[in-house]
């Protein structure tokens, strides 16, 4: 059922983008999109428990979102530029280890929390253990971002809504 | 006019972003800050060039211009899920392999 749900997805998607209602054209967007969705089966989703209106909400919350992290990588590639251009010895580095207890509790939750910090100023996430991840730091400054934690709070308020 | 100002102004930052983080490759002393180059640097450039693009195709819009900005927006999104993931992949390969993370010597001076 659900494959089904995916597969009419990604058909509709390739009818409005190819623009082009022919026959050639159709069943090269019927093959792929067969294609992706057998092969891609493995992976769904488990939990799929959210509720449509909670689902809608995220829809609507998720552009905002974006646009603040879109303008966190213009930060974080300023930061980066700074630093591969300081002449000489590079006085701004200073790597190290942190490890940051999240209280997120879904799978796609932290997902998206570590690749919002890998994208973030002078982060990367190295590992997700539990509910503990392990974070690559590149300089002081950036470090303390990390440990505010501002960056939880959106996720959570974006992709965790509480059933009320 | 003034569209195509903006998007000369969006490709150039683009591109001034591509160099920091080529040079940044070259310059940074370990593999884990390398990463760090390497990882950020082609996503903001690639959104910002993406960007510029789609705005320059907006000179005529058609329904055709339309779709084509749609695709190239879409490709800016997949880009922003996927580079941050090979990233992490490629970090914590090196991570489990054990590569040694560069230190400032100061603080080693301090430790011994």
């Amino acid at each position: 059922m659900y494959r089904i749900v995916i597969f009419s997805l990604l058909f509709g998607i390739w009818v409005v983008f190819s623009g082009l209602i022919d026959i050639f054209h159709l069943t090269l967007g019927f093959i792929a999109c067969l294609f992706i969705t057998l092969i891609s089966s493995d992976f769904y989703f488990t939990n799929r428990s959210k509720g449509l209106g909670n689902r809608l909400t995220e829809i609507a919350k998720i552009p905002g979102y974006l646009l603040w992290l879109l303008w966190e990588i213009i930060l974080s590639n300023i930061h980066i530029l700074k630093l591969a251009l300081t002449p000489g010895d590079i006085k701004g580095l200073d790597p190290s280890l942190i490890r940051v207890k999240t209280d997120l509790k879904t799978d796609y939750g932290k997902y998206i929390l570590a690749n919002s910090i890998t994208l973030t100023p002078g982060t990367i996430t190295i590992d997700i253990d539990g509910d503990e991840l392990l974070i690559h730091s590149i300089s002081r400054h950036t470090k303390m971002g990390v440990e505010e934690e501002i960056m939880e709070q959106k996720v959570s308020n974006v992709f965790e809504i509480e059933d009320s | 006019m003034i569209i195509n100002t903006i998007c000369i102004f969006l490709v150039s930052c683009g591109l001034i972003f591509f160099i920091g983080g080529a040079v940044g490759i070259i310059r940074f002393p370990d593999f884990y800050t390398r990463m760090h180059a390497a990882g950020k640097g082609d996503t903001c450039s690639m959104i910002l060039i993406l960007t510029g693009l789609s705005l320059y195709i907006l000179h005529e819009p058609t329904t055709a211009n339309f779709l084509v900005v749609g695709k190239i927006l879409f490709i800016a999104l997949f880009i922003m899920s996927t580079s941050p993931t090979s990233t992490h992949a490629l970090i914590k390969a090196g991570f489990e392999e054990g590569i040694k993370m560069w230190k400032r010597e100061d603080e080693k001076e301090g430790q011994e």
